[in-house]
């Protein structure tokens, strides 16, 4: 294990670090995808990793199912692949590989073989995306008995999950997000201990609600907490960076000491992992002093012109909206009366 | 070809067809539920396959139509019938059922329920044996329906510009399920797709066992040594329907009694025939498969059912 050191990463350094750390210590990882070897990947994140590591980094044709394919293929035979699906739109074309195959290999053959594969992917919205480029899917991933699934979304934890998942020996997808790779350097620790897949990770400690978020809306949601902090409500932020194995736990002690309880998330609202952190905290039998609320995309495609997409997606006013709205106990029924900014 | 050779070609196949009859008889009564796919008429390819395969370093692919490759991998017919009976001592424990148990101790990765699914893994098996140092070949096994699938042309490409060591077999028995696979293609020559992909492509006799093993040991060896995949089409009929209870009523008159009279376990009897072996011989050697099978049924039958208080394990690790 390499002692820990601490460096001043983008997240896309950070994710190129832990495939770096991975390729070096573990003989038995191949990194493949498309564009991830001789170009270094369209968004610049694998870059340097083929020069590094030789062959078992590779570029393939503009084939998922033979990505994902040959991602099993070679995990049921003693290899630990990274494949890289370019867009989690993308992975629909080949998704038999990961629900029909993938999630399958341990069971069927009980143990004598497994699929310790990691899929790393990008999603969600960006200016100008079309509908093809901008969706949330990680509720198709998470409702697969068998995946793994996680969505990093500090430096930190674009380290950390992608380790986690490629140290894990069951197929695990991490969901990555492109407009977090070129942002911010921070403060990033390499090396140490890799960790065990799941938990929480708390981003703002509050009494009056917890909001429960994943993802690069975590952001619009901590500014929004802010916002709402100036009004007098102290907002508690998890970020359900584990989706399966999500960590109850954390969450209900959360909302045992709030009793209030808001998820927002940039995927549809409906069958989206919000309605299972609800449901999951309601038959918990945890008091809530308020009904619990969910916030997603709206329910219609996402458009590509900038300003359409902004009306789909959750924006800050609907957070902060919200946010009042749980913390308040304002019912439902009268949120149409509320001023826009507060619905 | 010697007689032993023959002789043991055909022991396989009355295995394999004793297998499904058997697995037919306990659908009918219902001691098997759900869908079936028997592989009667097919039985020379995976006798011939395995021949010239190494399974222990190669690994064979099939579809859901696999208790044949099972059985001629090794797995006991106990295995096979006590898993589509949901049996504990079942190869996958009850799991996988008709279509989608798996046999990786006997170099038989598994069955696939999803049309042309295994084609891709085969590629992932291969791809690891260019770093384990095992030489190994991955055969994935199809039928010709599956040419239509588009995993199977992202492997083909994927294995050619890779030069992975697969050989895609296509179990050609002429119909998509129900549909004659003629109707759905321009050119039903499916080994001529192969000079698109940069591949050799064969087609043979697939119900001659050795003609079989034959273009697979070329295709072996062809991929042993770096040359790459292989495309091998292998002429057959089924002679059930698609799954148990088809009624087949899709067939042509006269086809049915074409395909039975060309069909491989008569066929080696004939040549075995002719070959001076007896009739008496002969009989005794299916009667030795037939009661071995009825012994395998026995025992399934009366083997504990798999444990409900099992089916949370291992769905992860």
């Amino acid at each position: 294990m390499p002692e820990i050191i601490e460096k001043t990463l983008s997240y896309a350094e950070s994710v190129n670090a832990a495939l770096s750390r991975a390729l070096e210590e573990r003989p038995e990882t191949l990194l493949f995808g498309e564009d991830v070897a001789i170009p270094g990947g369209v968004f610049g994140v694998t870059k340097g990793l083929r020069r590094k590591f030789g062959e078992r980094v590779f570029d393939t044709p503009i084939s998922e199912s033979a990505i994902l394919g040959g991602a099993v293929g070679s995990a049921m035979f003693g290899r630990r692949p990274i494949v890289e699906i370019m867009w989690a739109d993308f992975a629909l074309v080949a998704f038999d590989q990961i629900v029909n195959q993938a999630a399958n290999v341990r069971y069927v053959s009980r143990g004598a073989l497994a699929a310790p594969l990691t899929v790393r992917t990008q999603q969600g919205n960006a200016p100008g995306a079309c509908a093809q480029h901008s969706q949330s899917l990680e509720a198709l991933f998470a409702h697969i008995p068998g995946i793994r699934v996680c969505m990093p979304t500090t430096n930190q934890d674009a380290y950390d999950l992608l380790l986690s998942a490629i140290w894990s020996d069951d197929p695990t997808i991490v969901i990555e997000n492109r407009t977090l790779y070129h942002g911010a350097k921070q403060p990033v620790r390499i090396g140490g201990p890799v960790q065990a897949v799941g938990g929480v990770g708390l981003r703002r400690s509050g009494s009056d609600l917890t909001v429960v978020t994943w993802g690069a809306m975590q952001h619009r949601v901590l500014a929004a907490a802010e916002r709402a902090a100036a009004e007098g409500i102290d907002a508690e932020v998890i970020d359900a960076r584990w989706i399966r194995p999500l960590d109850l736990d954390s969450i209900l002690a959360s909302v045992q000491r709030t009793g209030r309880l808001l998820v927002v998330h940039e995927a549809h609202t409906t069958g989206g992992v919000g309605a299972e952190v609800v449901s999951r905290v309601v038959e918990s039998g945890v008091q809530l002093t308020s009904p619990p609320v969910r916030i997603g995309a709206l329910e219609t495609r996402i458009p590509a012109a900038v300003q359409l997409a902004a009306r789909v997606l959750p924006g800050d006013e609907d957070i902060l909206g919200a946010i009042r709205r749980v913390a308040h106990d304002v019912p439902a029924g009268r949120v149409e009366a509320m001023p826009a900014g507060a619905r | 070809m010697s007689q032993d050779t023959l002789l043991a070609s055909l022991e396989v196949m009355h295995r394999i067809r004793e297998t499904e009859e058997t697995i037919s008889r306990l659908r009918l009564s219902e001691d098997i539920v759900g869908s079936v796919h028997l592989c009667n008429g097919q039985e020379a390819i995976y006798t011939g396959a395995v021949r010239a395969l190494d399974l222990g370093r190669d690994a064979v692919f099939p579809t859901y139509r696999g208790h044949g490759w099972a059985i001629a991998c090794g797995v006991p017919p106990e295995a096979v019938l006590a898993e589509l009976l949901g049996r504990a001592s079942g190869i996958s424990g009850g799991r996988g059922g008709s279509a989608y148990f798996t046999a990786p101790g006997y170099g038989m990765y598994g069955e696939n329920s999803i049309v042309g699914a295994g084609a891709p893994i085969a590629c992932g098996a291969a791809l690891a044996g260019r770093f384990d140092g095992s030489g190994r070949v991955a055969l994935a096994s199809f039928g010709e329906g599956a040419m239509n699938q588009g995993a199977v042309h992202e492997a083909m490409n994927f294995a050619a510009a890779m030069t992975l060591p697969v050989i895609f077999l296509v179990e050609n028995n002429t119909y998509s399920e129900l549909t004659p696979t003629r109707d759905v293609v321009r050119n039903d020559q499916f080994f001529r797709r192969a000079s698109a992909y940069g591949m050799a492509g064969v087609r043979f006799d697939g119900n001659d066992p050795d003609a079989v093993r034959d273009a697979v040991a070329d295709a072996v060896e062809r991929c042993r040594n770096g040359a790459g995949p292989v495309l091998l089409e292998a002429m057959t009929q089924r002679i059930v329907g698609h799954y148990i209870g088809d009624v087949q009523h899709y067939r042509p008159a006269g086809e049915l009694d074409a395909a039975i009279a060309a069909e491989p376990i008569a066929r080696a009897e004939r040549m075995a025939r002719a070959a001076g072996v007896g009739d008496t011989e002969l009989a005794a050697l299916r009667q030795r498969v037939v009661d071995e099978v009825d012994r395998a049924a026995q025992a399934a039958l009366s083997a504990p059912l798999a444990d409900p208080a099992t089916v949370e394990e291992h769905v992860y690790a």
